[in-house]
């Protein structure tokens, strides 16, 4: 049931293009035709896929304050927080070049209309973004990992689909001079962007009695967290 | 010499210079014109536009008779001056006062619609030079319909001018846009001002004004009721249907929004299978919430144990989903175009509306998001509908080659 709630969520409440409107400059960019629309949607996906799960991985084990406990007792006080950025992007630039040698050895053609677009998936705040809320909403499981960097590929993938098809169907339109090409895409986007909003706020109401119980469990994680933190502090103060 | 001769004079006169789509405008409007309309995306009959467009306004008007008559009542039963009327031809619903009570707060509502809309209309059609399209006519007869009776006539011009400018005119006119725009003109209202879109003040006229006086009525709709959890007015289910409930203007009244269903489809102007997809979608969507109540997978504890017992049949009456399956998603130019995309658009709408009025507390009614977001992936279905009778008919071909 949680991973079914994350997902939807992923998806569509917290779309990464209409929500939080990452990811603009490949969605704008290469949103002209639904096939190539549909190949870098699917590249995201699979970089999402591979990269939250990862950083999530890193994120508990390397990054985290505390995170080094396993190694000793000695390492229990590093906060290596700091460096989560460059190990982010370090991981996600390697997952772009595996996909770039993959798509280019199965389908060149689709390599070539995606462009430099393929490369620039590495720098894409979509991707990026997904490990830093996966870190920020501090998902529990690498399982709950997983569903959130799919759910939230699917949910850009869906974006780039719709308005690659909305653009080919405006193409017989007069649009304005001043706004056609990246004017009309813009406002489509804002128009969009309302279309997404009936999911916005959904699922906030929910069974009062699992509410309570959600409520307990995050005291007691809470309180963990406390202890956990107290123990840092006092190792701390011994320092 | 008629009015119809100085109006054909003084286009004659006028022919070439920038006003002359206003005149055009004017004459096409008040007679028959020589031609038929000629480009645009949604041409798929040989009778011109203003027909189409008159037919779908015919259709409406019995609603927004009711809906005049509906604001006077619902007014005088809420100030108890009234007693509830006793059915469709009940005896306190078709008086002169519930006529003339509604008709100074409705008819405001139209005239502001049309007049804004049209000016914004004019306007472009004189800076762009094309002619003045009649598409307008509906969409400002829709959206007196569909907003509360108590909205404050400045708020309704400031949407009308950014639906039609932003959800229309930058695509190019009619025909052209990807939005509903009078469902663009609601949402821009409901994110915009949404203390005067939802509530328990704003559906029945004057509950505003008197909120907090000693002569405070309550005009409370029944899924606004019905997501607070709150005990359920004791209304009739008959009553629903007929439509003598608080609402947005035009959409209460059932009977009469499928009375204009059938004259769509008569017509041949409505689309039948997106109006009876949206029903199943309806249909099926309560089902399952029904099914999970019966289950028992949820208690009378939760948020959306209200909405999830109501009998699925029930959610067709209650709100406005017959209103917008029959006019707005029937929207020739938004709607998906391929005949299997239409039941895939009208299913999904159905659905994904029951399933935001239910699981959304925030929005008490979320049949024009949905249709709204159903516009946004119309396009997609459309596409792969396509793409997927191109792959039979190669198929086909290459079966007859090889």
């Amino acid at each position: 049931m949680e991973h079914v709630e994350l997902f939807f969520k992923s998806i569509f409440i917290d779309n990464m293009v209409f929500a939080t409107f990452l990811g603009m400059c490949s969605y704008l960019a290469v949103s002209k035709k639904v096939s190539t629309a549909v190949g870098l949607g699917a590249a995201v996906i699979f970089v999402l896929a591979i990269t939250v799960p990862l950083n999530w991985l890193l994120d508990q084990y390397i990054l985290q304050p505390g995170a080094l406990s396993w190694l000793g007792a000695e390492y229990a006080d590093y906060d290596l927080s700091f460096l989560s950025f460059i190990m982010f992007i370090a991981t996600i630039a390697t997952m772009v070049q595996l996909v770039e040698i993959i798509v280019e050895k199965f389908s060149p053609s689709l390599y070539n209309s995606l462009g430099i677009f393929l490369p620039l998936i590495a720098v894409n705040c979509a991707i990026l973004g997904g490990s830093l809320f996966m870190q920020s909403r501090e998902i529990a499981t690498l399982g709950l990992a997983t569903t959130y960097g799919v759910g939230s590929g699917i949910g850009w993938f869906l974006a780039i689909l719709a308005i690659a098809a909305i653009r080919e169907k405006i193409r017989y339109s007069s649009v304005p001079a001043p706004l056609r090409g990246l004017g009309i895409t813009f406002i489509i986007t804002g128009l969009m962007a309302i279309g997404f909003m009936s999911f916005g706020g959904m699922l906030t109401g929910g069974d009062e009695a699992e509410e309570a119980k959600d409520n307990t469990a995050q005291t007691e994680t809470i309180q963990d967290n406390s202890t956990a933190k107290e123990i840092a502090n006092n190792t701390k103060v011994i320092n | 010499m008629g009015l119809k001769e100085k109006l054909h004079n003084l286009k004659e006169k006028y022919k070439g210079k920038k006003m002359a789509p206003a005149f055009n405008a004017l004459h096409t409007f008040l007679y028959l014109p020589n031609e038929t309309t000629h480009g645009g995306t949604h041409i798929k009959a040989a009778d011109d536009l203003k027909r189409t467009m008159n037919t779908v306004i015919l259709a409406l008007v019995p609603c927004l008779i009711f809906g005049i008559f509906n604001a006077g009542y619902q007014h005088f039963l809420a100030t108890g001056e009234i007693e509830a009327s006793n059915g469709f031809l009940g005896s306190t619903f078709w008086t002169f006062d519930n006529l003339i009570h509604g008709a100074w707060k409705v008819l405001p509502l139209v005239i502001v619609s049309y007049g804004v809309g049209l000016a914004v209309e004019f306007l472009f059609a004189v800076i762009k030079g094309h002619e003045v399209e009649e598409g307008y006519l509906v969409t400002g007869m829709l959206v007196p319909l569909i907003v509360p009776v108590d909205i404050p006539l400045w708020m309704l011009a400031v949407a009308v001018v950014f639906g039609v400018v932003i959800g229309k005119e930058v695509f190019g006119g009619t025909g052209m846009n990807i939005l509903n725009p009078a469902l663009t003109i609601r949402a821009f209202l409901f994110f915009a001002y949404p203390t005067w879109m939802s509530g328990d003040k704003v559906w029945v006229s004057e509950a505003v004004e008197r909120a907090g006086t000693a002569d405070a009525i309550s005009g409370e709709t029944l899924l606004g009721a019905y997501a607070q959890n709150s005990t359920l007015p004791n209304i009739d289910q008959w009553d629903m249907f007929w439509g003598l409930i608080p609402g947005s203007v035009g959409e209460t009244s059932k009977f009469l929004i499928i009375i204009g269903a059938l004259f769509l489809i008569f017509t041949k102007i409505g689309s039948w299978r997106i109006m009876l997809s949206t029903v199943i979608g309806a249909l099926v969507m309560g089902l399952i919430f029904n099914g999970v109540v019966d289950a028992g997978w949820i208690s009378d504890t939760s948020k959306f144990y209200g909405l999830m017992s109501v009998p699925f049949w029930q959610h067709l009456i209650i709100g406005s989903i017959l209103f917008g399956a029959v006019y707005m998603a029937t929207d020739p130019v938004t709607a998906a175009q391929t005949n299997k995309g239409k039941w895939i658009y009208g299913f999904l709408i159905g659905f994904i509306s029951i399933m935001i009025r239910v699981f959304n507390p925030a929005y008490p009614e979320g049949v024009f998001l949905a249709i709204l977001l159903m516009n946004v992936f119309a396009p997609t279905i459309d596409h792969y509908v396509i793409q997927g009778n191109v792959k039979k008919r190669m198929k086909r071909l290459k079966v007859k080659t090889a």
